[in-house]
């Protein structure tokens, strides 16, 4: 599955690529940080797609603890 | 300004006054005053300032964000602080505020900027409800109901006139300002503008299908699809932080300990490197960059799916070309009439009559070149010959229209044309008249196109054509292309193209090939850039392609690989200027040369500079 969220008060450029780089990291995700839209494309395996999310958010609040994911 | 941009401009201001006020206290109003009351008066603005960088380097150290910038910001200044650089650390402090209080202004403008440029997204519908005309959402609308245009109003969904007549704007979708006219039983498209009547359409398709959601969605995913230099940019920039700092941290120790030079002194040399060592400038010009020249192409009606396909764009060197639809305009068009014994005016008039009932392409053509509407009284019996032409009495006389073939049949005498294309023979009672060429036309812009792209550095252009020798030959004359390919099945295309690409080398350059969607799609997916033109309304051109020319102007190829290059000039122009300036004062830091001014500039300021030198990508071209 493949879903676009908004995000709210992404500041630095340099921390979209942290946040992309550790979401990455994370097992079949693939995801991409858009400082210049402000949004985050998230495309999971369907199973478990919100507790991908719930850990996308985690991994972002680590990075950019200003930064909020619009669900 | 947003809320918190101006929260800081107020923090700005009022630090900047504790800190002229400490300034004037410790130099005038007490003599000589004590270390301890020197660094309160200081610390004050610094406080002001400074509290919210210090709070995130500790809550980023917390979560295990070591190399972050607040905290080597916070690292910088108390470290100027403990080396008894007071009004410095300060300084430093507010300049990187100010300098990221205009980066994000600059940034959101930009921002919004481009977004506004591809905005034309319908707000809403009007629908007449129970007699009354109400404003609804887009996407309520279904296909098949019939909704309200009026003059000045963006048409929100796709669909058929069905009654009313304008002139449409569709600038939004093709970077065409000229108007173009629009009447009942049209199919319009949403995004265009209604300038003058109001239009009353019927939607064919549903808002999530509709031309403009389209185009958004393409445009907005665009930034998913990294250039090579965007990749390069973040990877460098997750090393290059790191090493800075390690570089700072033996700064700071070697030269003391083992030459054992003044600590003061080289502590503040460290300082300097850590204010140069975040790597925003380049990590935010660089996808600005293609951002802007993405948003700046399709302001020009050309929709390029990512920042990669940007970058290949400028790297190519062959261009090869579908004819028909794309260099020709795929319709049959009579382009030359040669009457041996009559008028120019009774040939096609003759022709014409006898082919008042068929409908081939060819027929339709000559119809469509005849001035004169076809009288249908003056036609007798008309008998179609399949595959030669017809036979068709005409005021009592007997009229031939076909190949030549059927005129040898006739015992006419007869003779080719020395035009290419398909020539239609006339002849009355036996007696031949002259003949009508009928051929698929040329765009208008098409020989501009080439010579354009020559002048662009491209090195070879190549037509690929299903036609025959002859035909494609002449077109590749006329045009100037270097090579053409006849008599090609669709699967022969790709064989060609395969070739092609083996030839060229594939690091340096780059193969775009030009069709117009229709069945060469896997061409199109083939070519290092598949580009679709006319691709407005269709869908498997949109999905097959990489980029897309939302009219059929084969001119917009060029303006696209302009685009291209300018970007990627804009771009490296950024890497080059933002690593420059850093590696300069990083260099004269370490040789004590800077100070933490110019060190703040290389931080900041060449962010700004960076961001408002990728502005110019968007930039819309000239024709």
């Amino acid at each position: 599955m493949k879903k676009t969220f908004k995000l709210i008060d992404l500041d630095c450029a340099n921390c979209a690529a942290k946040m992309e780089n550790e979401i990455n990291k994370l097992d079949g995700v693939e995801a991409t940080v858009s400082f210049m839209t402000q949004k985050l494309t998230v495309s999971a395996p369907d199973g478990d797609f919100d507790g991908t999310m719930k850990k996308i958010i985690k991994l972002c609040k680590k990075v950019e603890p200003d930064c909020e994911i619009v669900m | 300004m947003t809320r918190k941009q101006k929260k800081t401009l107020v923090r700005i201001i009022v630090s900047a006054v504790l800190l002229i006020l400490a300034y004037f206290l410790t130099s005038f109003v007490f003599e000589d005053p004590d270390w301890r009351i020197k660094l309160l008066c200081f610390l004050a603005p610094y406080a002001v300032i400074g509290w919210d960088i210090l709070f995130k380097a500790g809550r980023n150290i917390a979560h295990g964000q070591v190399f972050d910038e607040n905290f080597l910001m916070c690292l910088a200044t108390i470290g100027a602080f403990v080396i008894g650089e007071y009004p410095e650390a300060v300084f430093v402090m507010l300049f990187y505020q100010v300098g990221e209080l205009f980066q994000s202004c600059a940034v959101e403008k930009s921002r919004r900027s481009i977004s506004e440029m591809m905005d034309i997204r319908p707000d809403y519908a009007n629908i007449e409800r129970d007699g009354e005309l109400v404003r609804v959402d887009p996407e309520e609308i279904k296909t098949g109901d019939v909704i309200v245009v009026k003059p000045g109003e963006r048409i929100p969904l796709d669909g058929v006139i069905i009654s009313g007549n304008s002139s449409l704007d569709t600038a939004a979708l093709t970077g065409e300002s000229k108007p173009c006219d629009a009447e009942e039983g049209d199919n319009v498209l949403s995004g265009c503008v209604n300038l003058s009547g109001v239009l009353n359409i019927r939607v064919t398709k549903e808002f999530g299908q509709s031309t403009v959601s389209k185009i958004l969605d393409l445009v907005e995913n665009s930034s998913s699809k990294k250039a090579k230099a965007e990749n390069f940019i973040t990877k460098f920039a997750r090393y290059y932080t790191p090493c800075v700092v390690i570089a700072a941290a033996l700064l700071a120790v070697i030269p003391p300990l083992v030459l054992g030079l003044d600590w003061g002194d080289w502590i503040q040399r460290a300082l300097i490197f850590l204010v140069i060592s975040c790597p925003c400038a380049l990590v935010i010009s660089v996808p600005l960059s293609f951002f802007g020249g993405i948003g700046g192409a399709s302001r020009n009606g050309i929709l390029v799916k990512g920042g990669n396909y940007l970058e290949a764009l400028s790297k190519t060197d062959c261009v090869v070309f579908d004819k028909t639809g794309t260099l020709t305009k795929g319709v049959f068009a009579v382009t030359a009439v040669h009457p041996d014994k009559c008028s120019k005016e009774r040939l096609i008039e003759l022709a014409a009559e006898a082919e008042f009932y068929s409908d081939h392409p060819i027929a339709r053509s000559i119809k469509e070149a005849c001035p004169k509407e076809t009288d249908k009284g003056r036609l007798g019996e008309v008998k179609e010959i399949s595959g030669h032409g017809v036979e068709a009495i005409i005021d009592g006389k007997r009229v031939c229209v076909g190949s030549g073939k059927l005129m040898e049949k006739d015992g006419v005498n007869w003779h080719r044309c020395h035009k290419t294309g398909t020539t239609v023979h006339v002849a009355e009672e036996g007696e031949y008249l002259g003949h009508i060429v009928i051929s698929d036309e040329i765009k208008p812009d098409s020989e501009e196109a080439i010579k354009r792209l020559k002048l662009l550095g491209i090195r070879k252009t190549v037509m690929l054509t299903g036609d025959s020798k002859e035909v494609g030959e002449e077109i590749a004359g006329k045009l100037g292309l270097d090579e053409v390919y006849t008599r090609l099945l669709p699967a022969d295309k790709v064989e060609k193209v395969e070739k092609l690409l083996s030839e060229r080398d594939g690091k340096r350059y780059a193969l775009a090939f030009v069709g117009d969607g229709i069945n060469d799609a896997p061409v199109l997916s083939r070519a290092d850039i598949g580009i679709a033109m006319g691709a407005i309304g269709s869908d498997a051109a949109i999905e097959a392609a990489d980029i897309v020319l939302m009219d059929d102007k084969p001119s917009k190829i060029a303006s696209a690989i302009r685009i291209a290059k300018r970007t990627m000039r804009i771009v490296r122009q950024n890497i080059v200027f933002a690593l420059g300036i850093k590696v300069l004062v990083l260099v004269m830091g370490a040789f004590g040369i800077a100070n933490m001014w110019e060190a703040v500039f290389a931080d900041v300021g060449v962010s700004v500079i960076a961001i408002l030198n990728s502005m110019r990508a968007m930039k819309k071209t000239e024709q």
